[in-house]
């Protein structure tokens, strides 16, 4: 499958990314079946380098703003800021979604992020291809 | 008791689909018990095999995270609404 992206979208993720260093952010993708129309931080309760959750708080105001815009949330990403965008052994522990993607921006290569995205389901990883492009606002 | 459930967009196979669900019962442990009559599969996404809350929600009655009141012992009444919101974690 491909998650569709905008450009403002994949740049909205790895900024915060680089802003959260050195700990790992997190945040939401809000959008309609594979097509993402919006990225929205939120808070990282772990404030760790190398664990998060999302603040419980931010994921209500995202399923509200969602409703509010008549979109759905379709995934949530967060950053590795050390090791490869794949899901780690944490991540696969965790995963209790199956329904949605999660995303994950590398900061292994501080000045060639990486962005991937994932489906987990019963411990196997299926990779979608991440397609960008232009916002048609631009 | 009649309650509004609402439910994330990322569990909504199990309930065909629906964006809300009514539920009956004098407690939220009652409501959940309702909902698996209806749609099997429902409480194991909430509850752990013992019957407590699971990591990987948060419910919330009328924006209070039920944590923080009597949990599935807490006492629901007609109109209220209770939010299951996804818990994500990860490292």
């Amino acid at each position: 499958m491909t998650l569709y992206l905008y450009k403002e979208h994949y740049s909205a993720m790895v900024e915060h990314a680089r802003y959260d260093v050195p700990n790992e952010c997190c945040g939401m993708l809000a959008g309609k079946g594979d097509r993402v129309s919006a990225v929205w931080r939120a808070t990282n309760a772990q404030h760790s380098p190398t664990r998060y959750s999302l603040d419980p708080q931010d994921i209500l105001r995202g399923i509200r703003e969602a409703d509010k815009a008549g979109c759905e949330l379709i995934g949530f990403y967060h950053s590795h800021t050390h090791t490869e965008a794949y899901p780690s052994k944490t991540d696969m522990e965790l995963a209790f979604w199956p329904e949605c993607r999660y995303v994950i921006v590398s900061l292994i290569d501080s000045g060639h992020p990486t962005l991937r995205a994932f489906w987990i389901a019963d411990g196997k990883v299926t990779e979608d291809v991440v397609e960008v492009s232009a916002s048609p606002d631009a | 008791m009649a309650v509004e459930v609402r439910v994330p967009s990322l569990m909504r196979k199990i309930v065909n689909g629906e964006k809300t669900v009514q539920a009956n019962g004098t407690t939220i442990g009652q409501l959940l018990e309702d909902l698996e009559k209806r749609y099997p599969g429902f409480k194991e996404r909430i509850l752990t095999p013992d019957n407590g809350l699971n990591q990987f929600v948060a419910l919330y009655l009328n924006d209070e995270d039920i944590r923080f009141l009597k949990e599935l012992n807490t006492i629901v009444e007609d109109g209220d609404v209770l939010l299951i919101l996804p818990a994500v974690a990860g490292g």
